[in-house]
């Protein structure tokens, strides 16, 4: 129930005041469906509670997370971005090839982070200056770039010789594999950029209303080209982790991936309408994602039900945000 | 009276009233509209002509009152229930299908089928029979894109009229029609007219009202204010003084003050939209007052000054420092801040919250490290400004867009406060859509910014505002400043006179 506050005097309507409890079960409602969603698991699904099982649940999700905390910022600010499954096939193609030729993973490394950024920055300049919509943009870019990935590669998996390629993806760092305290640093550092830099409140407040925001003196074109490009060169992160965990630079690699983020996104109630967006909410998207993932393969369920299942779930969680946001609005 | 006693009105409004939240919109409305007469609807910007055309068409359900129509009280739920009971509403932007024919547009949804086929040389000759008998020369094979926006707002009349549409309110129809298809325009009505319809016809053109409408109701701030069974022996300036009486001086509170040395000196500035050179000046301490129709390029203008829009020629000056063509970051660091027409699609961030709202601009003053949010510092803004304008909100914390229209305001004002350096405003339709007692407060801290020193301009389609808080008037007209008046010279004729272009319907400067 709304409650009226005394100061208001009678021409200025009260704004409505939920309850705490109200608004704590709201702001926390997708932990505790994941709470109560492992909780089931842990009980119901054989072996599924156990650590190995859990560390390779996070290792499975673990390139999604990281792409999925730049793409937030990226849906945050009413953007989107097709590109990214194929920005990590190129990055890992390009980061075997670099190896190959130099001897220098490091070097790889860079080179196909650069590369990403380029990426980024292209998809980020074309939308905020040209005006291009960002879906035909990167829709396009990604297949521009998987394209190159092809054509660098000959179509072919490049293999690394030098053993110093697979540290990154196969070893282990205080009991987790090194890919997994890569994405957990990734939700670290970007849920501080979201929540306490200039650049991550400009975005939400962006993906709320560019031109208002425009009109304040925000550099809107520049943030949003910062954005395309921090997230061009996350996905080459990601991209030569993955290359490095599979051993090898596969043009065809991160098929569906974009959408696998865009899903953890939406499901970790990031809005597509921007300006609402949690970091806790896309980790724990993620974690649902790789979570239900993992016990329907533990389950035996056959892949053609798994691809309904997701689907299934990604509905309900856009329609409950949907139930959400209109209840809000009224 | 004669005329109402000769027959009972078609179309009566009793008692009508409606609230938003934080906006008392009508109050107490009743006026009534015969069969086979034109009924002219008179008031500013904001005084409740639009609010009774949304209920008249069902988009809006009244809080109070009813609607009697035929002698039957009518309750519509919905656009649908109005259209099944005989009214028809022309918007001033139509409602159409730009790239399907004017056959199409007119029978969309009813087009005549045999067996789900289309039979198009039945629906072609029924088309050109009824355009025919309304006289109105169309081609119905022509597409509606390639057609002319008078001859789109006919067709969209003729829709109405092919629905069966016993009662049709017109919006502003003339704003974008050339004077010949103005006529056409009037010929229409005269005819529908005679054909017994019950019409509403609401236009800021004086000329208009008296050339066409057989009785008129003047409202302002949500109530109905007079009526004119007939407007023979009427003056224009009867229904100006009806439209903008009042007792102003208690709204506005005007408080003179000394004007200091010239602070924002714009000179010859052109854009896109402001195709003529315009030029003027703005002292410390002084409010400005642009006027004008809406259309006038009063917003345009003010836009290619702040640098929102492209500036294409012209220099704008503040504090005889020229300031960079089109770089609204560097108006802003040299003093010179605006608040949009549009609160809600280029002030807020409606989602944010107040705080957020408020901080927005001034944060990339005090980053720590340069990048990060200094939370304490913005809080502490945030409350005080909350406290100083007293922004009526729950807390810093709300999310802005559940505010009323003044707080919000408010807030964008706070906004440009916490900037620390503002040394020009320019501040687009202050008061729209907001309260009285909200419109006093946010007067009240215009006086007190220029008191300071500020130099305000302040765009507004509100004659009474314009004349009731600024210290000299600029009335544009047609993309050019028409004229200008000192405080004391100013009255609601001569501004008005010179905002309104000549003649009954020049071609307007269309917005968009």
């Amino acid at each position: 129930m709304s409650q009226t506050s005394p100061t208001l005097s009678s021409s200025e309507r009260p704004v409505q005041a939920t309850s705490w409890l109200r608004s704590a079960i709201d702001d926390y409602s997708l932990v505790l469906i994941f709470i109560a969603l492992f909780a089931v698991l842990s009980g119901t699904v054989q072996y599924f509670f156990s650590w190995d099982n859990i560390v390779s649940v996070a290792l499975s999700v673990s390139q999604i997370g990281m792409v999925a905390c730049t793409m937030m910022f990226c849906l945050a600010s009413r953007d989107f971005d097709l590109s990214v499954g194929s920005t990590v096939a190129f990055a890992g193609v390009l980061c075997a090839m670099v190896a190959n030729a130099t001897g220098s993973v490091l070097l790889g490394m860079v080179v196909s982070l650069a590369a990403g950024a380029v990426i980024g920055f292209i998809n980020g300049a074309i939308i905020a200056k040209l005006k291009i919509n960002a879906l035909i943009t990167t829709l396009a870019m990604m297949e521009i770039v998987r394209g190159l990935a092809f054509l660098a590669s000959k179509g072919q998996a490049i293999g690394v010789a030098n053993e110093a390629f697979y540290v990154l993806g196969t070893e282990m760092l205080f009991g987790l594999p090194i890919p997994v305290w890569i994405t957990a640093a990734c939700f670290v550092v970007f849920g501080v950029m979201l929540n306490k830099t200039a650049y991550g409140r400009n975005t939400l407040a962006i993906g709320g209303n560019p031109e208002a925001v425009r009109l304040a003196g925000v550099a809107v074109d520049r943030t949003r080209i910062v954005i395309f490009l921090i997230q061009g060169a996350i996905a080459a992160f990601a991209g030569v982790i993955l290359a490095s965990r599979i051993t090898s630079g596969q043009p065809n690699a991160g098929e569906g991936f974009e959408l696998d983020v865009i899903s953890a996104c939406v499901l970790g109630g990031v809005s597509l309408a921007g300006g609402r967006a949690t970091i806790s909410g896309v980790l724990v998207g993620v974690l649902i994602m790789g979570t239900v993932q993992n016990a329907m393969n533990l389950l035996n369920i056959d892949t053609f039900y798994q691809y309904v299942v997701r689907g299934a779930i990604l509905l309900a969680a856009v329609l409950v945000d949907q139930l959400k946001n209109r209840r809000v609005a009224r | 009276m004669s005329a109402e006693q000769q027959a009972t009105p078609y179309l009566q409004f009793e008692s009508i009233g409606k609230s938003f939240p934080g906006v008392r919109a009508l109050t107490d409305v009743s006026f009534a509209v015969h069969a086979g007469s034109v009924h002219g609807l008179l008031g500013e910007n904001g005084a409740g002509k639009s609010t009774t055309m949304k209920i008249l068409g069902g988009e809006y359900v009244p809080d109070e009152g009813r609607l009697v129509i035929g002698g039957e009280p009518r309750q519509f739920r919905s656009a649908a229930d109005a259209i099944e009971a005989g009214v028809a509403i022309i918007h001033q932007e139509l409602q159409y299908v730009p790239d399907l024919s004017v056959m199409e547009n007119l029978l969309l949804g009813r087009l005549p089928t045999r067996l789900g086929f289309v039979q198009r040389r039945q629906a072609l000759a029924w088309t050109r029979e009824k355009l025919d008998a309304l006289g109105v020369d169309l081609d119905p094979r022509a597409k509606m894109r390639n057609i002319s926006i008078g001859q789109r707002q006919m067709v969209e009349i003729c829709k109405a009229i092919l629905r069966d549409a016993k009662i049709l309110a017109l919006d502003e129809p003339t704003s974008s029609l050339s004077h010949r298809e103005t006529e056409v325009l009037f010929r229409l009505v005269r005819a529908l007219r005679a054909q017994g319809k019950a019409m509403i016809y609401i236009s800021h053109r004086l000329d208009e009202i008296f050339e066409l409408c057989d009785a008129a109701t003047v409202f302002r701030d949500g109530r109905k204010i007079a009526d004119f069974d007939t407007l023979q022996g009427v003056t224009r300036e009867t229904l100006v003084q009806r439209m903008v009486g009042r007792q102003l001086d208690d709204i506005f509170g005007y408080r003179p003050r000394e004007l200091g040395a010239i602070r924002l000196a714009v000179r010859g500035v052109t854009g896109y939209k402001v195709p003529a050179p315009v030029d003027f000046e703005v002292r410390a301490g002084e409010i400005v007052g642009f006027f004008g129709l809406v259309g006038a390029g009063r917003s345009e203008t003010m836009r290619v000054v702040y640098g929102a829009d492209r500036r294409a020629s012209g220099i704008v000056e503040v504090d005889g420092k020229p300031l960079p063509a089109t770089d609204i970051r560097a108006s802003i660091r040299a003093g010179l801040m605006f608040c949009p027409e549009d609160r809600k699609e280029d002030g807020i961030v409606g989602v944010r919250s107040v705080a957020e709202n408020i901080n927005i601009s001034a944060r990339r003053n005090h980053l720590r490290a340069g990048l990060f949010v200094d939370d304490a510092k913005e809080a502490q803004t945030a409350d005080d400004f909350i406290k100083r304008l007293s922004i009526r909100t729950p807390s810093r914390r709300q999310e802005i867009r559940l505010l009323s229209g003044g707080n919000q305001q408010k807030a964008i004002l706070a906004r440009w406060l916490a900037e620390g350096d503002l040394r020009v405003l320019i501040i687009d339709e202050p008061t729209r859509g907001i309260d009285v007692g909200a419109k006093n407060e946010i007067y009240n801290v215009l006086y007190a910014l220029a008191e300071r020193g500020v130099a305000i301009v302040v765009v507004s389609s509100e004659l009474p505002e314009v004349l009731g808080i600024c210290d000299r008037v600029i009335a544009m007209c047609n993309g050019r400043i028409a004229g200008q008046f000192a405080r004391e010279q100013a009255n609601e004729e001569n501004v008005l006179a010179c905002a309104l272009p000549e003649g009954a319907a020049t071609a307007n400067l269309r917005r968009n």
